[in-house]
């Protein structure tokens, strides 16, 4: 499983962060930063919850 | 797991979708049927307002459905209205004489928009709830109207005046309150939105409501309750929305503005709701909710479709309700529910920056938190609303 982010639909919601804290976080910078691209399969529930969730539908995952 | 070999989701909003993808995701192997009263398929509601409204995104790029949904084998029945339910028939009724049976049925009607009496068929008064609204309130915009009048300064209202201001057009925001989104947000920082629209040139009439809206063929002026006249082409209406239930009257459901559920989004035998049109008990807030944002018709969706197929091992549905607003270069966002709190206070940031977090409280709880852009901490706080959170220990110092 692998994150990808298109940042030119990226709004910096945050709702990623709120969902899978352990894969996404958005700093005081305003920028989102994905702090696993390639996380365990563990986290597959919440990744693509976070997916779904994203008013920007900006985040997606490639297997 | 109930077995079932019909399910028909009543309404191809995003409520509907989602909980249609939730059934798939958790085994649901029947037919699906989707009802639709638009001839759309499901689209997003939120770049209306901004983006198409501005004319930066074809309409169409605002599909909901993906290459994914493929898998999803829906019968959609689309441009046809849902005009009844029969729970001991199980049958949903359609415009069209047809009698779809059913063995699951979620309820994903959504709401509509109010009207102001007297304006039926009165051209360049709009309102903004579907794609079709926002594609003819936009030729409305591209014609160059010499100014649009909104009337109520909700989240709908403000973006619409703040969408035409990015168009240079001039916008007059007429709001009964005192302050924009009074209700909501609460005294100061819906002074400080207000404060961003006047910065942004939009004539803010608050406190006044609306008399007439008077013209020939086409609206020529909006007529105040002050007596003052303010002549306009466009006027878009946004004084909120009455759920759509009127198709459930014949059907003995509950009906309380909006279709009246469980906590568990169950209203009946094999009968669910989302979305727009459900109220049910949120089990911590303890009152009964009915909620419009996009994020809870994903929510609440895929809550439903579990409670569909789970029969009598359903979990409550208790979600910390989150929404945003893009209005110019301002993103608001709010957690939780700010409605009766007795107190709004700023943790972080100032509201003279217009760069904020504000708290609500109620009795020794944080109810809700605002961010006016400030996303990351908003997320934070989001999380930590749905533990719960005192009041002592929200406002304490940062420790180090």
């Amino acid at each position: 499983m692998r994150v990808v982010v298109d940042y030119d639909l990226c709004e910096s919601n945050a709702v990623c962060m709120a969902v899978a804290p352990e894969v996404f976080e958005v700093r005081d910078d305003d920028f989102l930063y994905v702090l696993d691209e390639t996380p365990p399969e563990d986290l597959r529930a919440k990744v693509e919850e976070a997916v779904v969730r994203c008013p920007k539908q900006a985040i997606r995952l490639e297997d | 797991m109930t077995t079932m070999g019909h399910v028909v989701v009543v309404g191809a909003s995003l409520a509907g979708l989602h909980a249609a993808r939730a059934l798939r995701r958790q085994g649901y192997d029947g037919t699906l049927t989707v009802v639709g009263d638009e001839p759309h398929l499901p689209y997003d509601r939120p770049p209306l307002s901004k983006q198409v409204l501005a004319g930066t995104w074809a309409p169409e790029r605002t599909a909901l459905l993906t290459a994914r949904d493929d898998d999803l084998d829906l019968t959609w029945a689309l441009g046809r209205a849902a005009t009844g339910l029969d729970p001991r028939a199980r049958t949903v009724a359609l415009d069209d004489g047809t009698d779809l049976p059913y063995d699951g049925v979620v309820i994903a009607t959504g709401a509509a928009p109010r009207r102001l009496p007297g304006t039926d068929g009165l051209a360049g008064v709009h309102v903004l709830r579907s794609l079709d609204d926002a594609v003819a309130l936009r030729a409305d915009l591209d014609a160059g109207p010499a100014r649009v009048v909104v009337v109520g300064a909700g989240f709908i209202g403000a973006e619409v005046a703040a969408t035409a201001r990015s168009r240079r057009l001039s916008v007059t925001l007429v709001e009964p309150l005192p302050v924009p989104l009074g209700r909501v947000l609460g005294g100061e920082v819906a002074e400080t939105v207000a404060a961003v629209h006047r910065d942004e040139g939009v004539d803010l009439r608050l406190g006044v409501g609306v008399e007439a809206v008077e013209g020939g063929d086409r609206v020529e002026r909006v007529r105040l309750a002050d007596g003052t006249t303010i002549a306009c082409d466009v006027v878009v209406v946004g004084i909120g929305v009455t759920p759509n239930t009127g198709w459930l009257e014949a059907s003995g459901l509950p009906l309380a503005d909006g279709v009246v559920a469980d906590a568990t989004c169950r209203v009946g035998p094999g009968i669910v709701a989302a979305g727009d049109v459900a109220r049910w008990p949120h089990p911590t807030y303890g009152e009964d909710l009915r909620v419009e944002h996009w994020d809870h018709a994903i929510a609440q969706g895929g809550h439903a479709a579990e409670t569909l197929l789970a029969g009598d091992g359903a979990r409550p549905f208790a979600p910390v309700p989150w929404f945003w607003s893009d209005q110019y270069d301002r993103k608001i966002m709010l957690a939780g529910r700010p409605a009766a709190a007795e107190e709004v206070r700023v943790v972080d940031g100032s509201l003279a920056e217009r760069r904020f977090v504000a708290l609500y409280r109620r009795g020794d709880q944080v109810v809700a938190a605002l961010g006016m852009n400030r996303p990351a901490p908003l997320a934070r706080w989001r999380m930590r609303l749905a533990d719960g959170v005192s009041w002592a220990e929200a406002t304490a110092p940062a420790e180090g």
